[in-house]
């Protein structure tokens, strides 16, 4: 039980245990390890007049996948609300540094920082631009390469196919980029 | 007739639903989720995010080629097909990918986290959620016009 409730789970716990996704779920269907599809059979659920790329059936592409996103859900709040999940995040000295240095307030540290995620944030330009916006990159980003972390880093790289380590080296590049050029202008 | 066709569905789905709350609890207790995390990450401050993902990918590599290597069969009872399901000529791949990382770097989210940043009940991950629907039906607007 201590370890269950340990915060972090080591990487070495987590990570193998994200990897075996891959195999149980190609075994228990034959279905790919993969999660922004989501966004893509949510759109063809709800949406009344619909472009080409939403015209298809949802159900039968879609309803396992839409099925895992809800366990996703569940999960955070089984692990929230009883194995003492998301309450305190502890990283690095340097990040710590960095981003206090930029206009974060580090003294206590939760899943996502307010300046950016408050209801109150997200009308100002930090918050914007990387709530609203970033998640548009992101939902836009994921159709356009045909897949996002789970899809093509976990994935596609568990198959060696190199057009997801195109996709994965470009995931950095703009992570990167989001990370040392535009989050600093954004708390000037 | 229905009923029990939708019990079958239902019962066809359930192992979806729990092998996805297993991961919302390990994406919970790793912090994976977390957008402190993906700051620490792309700063190269710490092991941890690499450690994961590396690891992670080295298992489920030799998870698909033992499946490949042994042709195995799911449950359905067809035999395994693992195939790039995305075609394009690696326009899609760089462009979109270096969008996405765009999103991923500011949100500090990808879609995964999303789901279980909302159990884990925070509010802000509503808008991201949101937002991410409207990008991703941006682009099924804008596709024919879009390199591929």
């Amino acid at each position: 039980m201590q370890i269950l409730l340990r915060e972090p789970w080591p990487w070495y716990v987590a990570g193998p245990l994200i990897g075996l996704l891959v195999p149980t779920l190609l075994l228990i269907g034959g279905k790919q390890f993969g999660i922004s599809s989501n966004l893509r059979h949510i759109c063809s659920a709800v949406l009344p007049k619909k472009p080409d790329f939403l015209h298809y059936d949802w159900r039968a592409v879609g309803s396992w996948n839409l099925v895992f996103a809800v366990g996703i859900f569940s999960g955070g709040f089984l692990a929230s609300q009883w194995l003492g999940g998301g309450t305190s995040v502890q990283v690095a000295d340097a990040t710590e540094q960095a981003l206090a240095g930029i206009g974060f307030d580090m003294t206590s540290v939760g899943l996502v920082p307010s300046e950016l995620f408050s209801l109150g944030s997200l009308v100002t330009v930090p918050g914007f631009v990387a709530v609203v916006i970033g998640g548009f990159l992101v939902g836009f980003g994921a159709r356009y390469a045909g897949g996002c972390t789970s899809g093509h880093a976990i994935s596609g790289l568990s198959d060696l196919q190199p057009t997801s380590l195109l996709a994965v080296v470009g995931f950095f590049a703009g992570g990167l980029f989001a990370t040392h050029v535009i989050l600093p202008l954004l708390m000037f | 007739m229905t009923s029990r066709t939708s019990l079958n569905s239902l019962g066809r789905l359930l192992p979806y639903f729990l092998v996805g709350i297993g991961f919302g609890i390990v994406a919970t207790k790793s912090q994976i989720i977390s957008w402190f995390r993906m700051q620490e990450m792309f700063r190269f401050h710490s092991f941890h995010m690499y450690g994961i993902i590396m690891s992670a990918i080295v298992v489920g590599a030799i998870s698909v080629w033992l499946i490949k290597r042994f042709q195995l069969r799911h449950l359905g009872g067809e035999t395994i097909n693992v195939s790039p399901r995305v075609q394009g000529a690696g326009y899609r791949f760089g462009i979109g990918g270096s969008i996405f990382g765009l999103g991923w770097g500011l949100a500090g989210a990808c879609p995964g986290p999303i789901f279980a940043l909302l159990g884990n009940g925070v509010a802000g991950a509503v808008v991201l959620l949101l937002s991410a629907l409207l990008g991703t039906w941006s682009y099924a607007v804008l596709r024919p016009f879009l390199p591929h």
